[in-house]
């Protein structure tokens, strides 16, 4: 049997299992709690395996260990920024979001303001940062099953897509975040699992010894030294001090923005308490800190065994050199069965890793259309619970189906700066919203309104007129040329202009409420009044 | 199933001893933490990219500073999460428990809650 129907047939196996998760969640998903939040039932073991599983996608999983492979270093320090980021969502984010909101983002920025602007503006921001990510990742989805399938055919990419995002419209239309956390929770084992595998037959080919591991890697990579220090992807030596900037602004934009991703903040409402978003927190980071290690390894043995001029020749981006890996330590511990065998679950793990992810964002963003702009700004508030839900799955099914659209439109461009964009956008406008509104007595509609607009345009704007969008080789556009900046992270600019707008916004504003703010003060403390789970 | 309470609780819970030890028991903690952390992680980025020559050093065999900084990156990520877990477990969550316990007792008897 050929390693392409082997994965086929484990990704069925893992489809089915997660239709019928769906399937039981649907019947179990009735009220708005349900649907938005999984009933606040999960525990926090459960729900920190479900944020690993939201969080790791395909572009961390085969990009990280892509980018290692083929250029070192650079993709380890990638890592860390999407780790270390994880501590602002613990120590300033995620108790204090669960004590005092309910269903989205938007929840907390709206508690004492004037709820229509600022419901509209994070509702906004919520749609496009899901959209930029979904692209990315479906986009991502439709190129990998040609390099893993061997399907090469233009039609093959489209039906591709068009079944991810099928699949995805399943999940979250029938299964709520009940049955998304289900898939995610799932996917994160499988996950772990399969990079914990090869990680280990990979150091036990070098017994166990990770210097001599990285100084095949370096033979091989034929770069030496080089490969394993900083500088051959970001800021290199011919991109000379603005790449070192444009690095920087990258890692600012990796660490802060995601606490303000909104398929991260509404993880933290599935669980009963605040002390239970925490703990969900810390088992997250361990989950994710643990696999970037098993990356590490994963992306220099590729580089090591597999030799990164094949690796660069199956894919010019790397995305295949964890599977490529997998597929030659099977074949030289097990045969060539081995070989077939683990490429092929490697394979499964990858379409699952980003059915998850898009299943999650289709979810934030569904919900935040029902709750934030169906609900309160056009219904202002008075829509009942339960037409609040029948909105968010037609949400589910229009946002899913304009994802596949574009998707399909956007696949032969080079769209994968559209996830730096995304934690580029989050970073500016909402994390300056987050903790303006949850620690800054003074702050008000007009600062809130400002800081997520001000954030979202500055990020956009920075990146349309920087050369990831026109004027370089690797350009979404590189037939043209219009690019003005010479940064293709816009985050070390758009994020002090995202905190600005936000101050400016709120000192040019008389609106003042002490007694909102000792609400909001008080419940995000001490989770008095802080929404209940349902019991079932 | 959620209770509301009026607004004038809040104000008064804000205002009081307890919270506002709890608050600067939290905020003592969280903030000077936040800027440590990122502090340190962008130490580890400007290196990266201004200080190639320091970052390429090698310390034994083929382990150079540059991977030993970026391991201890995750190893401070773990040990400051470990560390704010014990924090608020062992001065946060008590006053949060004792202030939120004493109000919902009022509420069971109709006083607090509207």
């Amino acid at each position: 049997m050929s390693h392409e129907t082997l994965s086929t047939i484990l990704f069925l196996v893992f489809v089915a299992l997660t239709l019928a998760i769906t399937f039981w969640a649907s019947r179990n998903t009735k009220s708005a709690a349900d649907f938005y939040a999984g009933g606040r039932s999960f525990s926090g073991l459960q729900n920190g395996l479900a944020i690993g599983g939201d969080y790791m996608s395909a572009a961390s999983f085969l990009g990280i260990a892509g980018i290692i492979a083929l250029s070192g270093y650079d993709g380890f320090l990638y890592s860390i920024g999407f780790l270390v980021a994880w501590l602002v969502a613990l120590l300033l984010v995620a108790e204090l979001m669960r004590n005092s909101g309910k269903y989205t983002m938007a929840d907390v920025l709206a508690f004492r303001m004037s709820p229509r602007p600022v419901r509209t503006a994070a509702g906004v921001s919520t749609i496009v940062v899901s959209i930029f990510y979904l692209l990315a990742q479906m986009v991502g989805a439709g190129a990998l099953v040609g390099l893993l399938l061997g399907v090469h055919s233009q039609a093959g990419k489209v039906w591709t897509i068009i079944a991810v995002g099928l699949l995805m419209i399943i999940y979250v239309v029938f299964g709520g975040m009940k049955g998304t956390t289900w898939v995610q929770i799932v996917k994160a084992v499988m996950l772990m699992v399969g990079a914990a595998l090869i990680t280990l037959l990979v150091l036990g080919k070098f017994g166990f010894n990770l210097s001599g591991l990285l100084g095949d890697a370096a033979t091989q990579s034929g770069k030496g030294d080089a490969f394993l220090n900083a500088g051959l992807k970001y800021g290199t030596a011919a991109q000379g001090t603005w790449g070192k900037i444009d690095l920087i602004s990258l890692g600012l934009a990796l660490v802060l923005g995601t606490a303000g991703l909104p398929h991260v903040l509404i993880r933290f409402y599935t669980v009963p308490t605040a002390r239970d978003a925490r703990k969900s927190v810390l088992w997250g980071i361990g989950i994710i800190g643990v696999f970037y290690l098993l990356t590490l390894v994963l992306g220099f043995g590729a580089a090591a065994l597999v030799g990164s001029k094949t690796i660069a020749a199956a894919d010019k981006a790397g995305n295949t050199a964890a599977p490529l890996l997998a597929q030659k330590v099977g074949q030289d511990i097990f045969g060539d069965v081995g070989g077939t065998v683990l490429l092929a679950v490697i394979a499964a793990v990858a379409f699952a890793t980003i059915l998850a992810v898009v299943a999650g964002l289709t979810l934030a963003s569904s919900s935040s259309f029902a709750h934030d702009l169906y609900a309160h700004v056009f219904k202002r508030g008075a829509a009942t619970e339960r037409q609040e839900v029948v909105v968010a799955r037609v949400a589910a099914f229009v946002i899913g189906a304009i994802a596949i659209a574009l998707s399909i439109f956007a696949q032969s461009l080079n769209v994968a700066f559209l996830v730096s964009l995304a934690f580029a956008v989050a970073a500016s406008g909402n994390l300056p919203a987050i903790l303006y509104s949850l620690f800054w007595k003074r702050f008000n509609t007009a600062g809130a309104v400002s800081a997520i607009y001000g954030g979202l345009i500055s990020a956009v704007v920075l990146v349309i007129f920087s050369p990831v969008v026109s004027g370089s080789p690797t350009a979404m556009r590189p037939e043209m040329d219009f690019h003005l900046i010479p940064l293709s992270n816009p985050g070390i600019f758009s994020i002090p202009i995202g905190f600005l707008c936000g101050y400016l916004g709120t000192i040019l504003s008389k609106e003042y409420n002490a007694s909102k703010y000792a609400e909001i003060e008080v419940r995000s403390l001490t989770g008095l009044g802080a929404e209940r789970a349902t019991g079932h | 199933m959620t209770v509301q309470h009026d607004p004038s609780v809040y104000e008064r819970i804000q205002a009081g001893e307890q919270f506002q030890e709890l608050r600067r028991r939290y905020r003592s903690w969280a903030f000077p933490m936040t800027i440590a952390f990122l502090v340190w992680y962008l130490l580890y980025v400007v290196l990266s990219g201004f200080a190639r020559d320091f970052m390429g050093t090698k310390l034994f065999g083929n382990i150079n500073v540059a991977l030993v900084f970026g391991v201890l990156q995750f190893v401070s990520t773990f040990l400051i999460a470990w560390a704010y877990s014990r924090h608020a477990a062992a001065k946060l969550d008590p006053i949060a428990d004792e202030l939120r316990g004493a109000t919902e007792s009022r509420d069971e008897v109709g006083e607090g809650a509207k």
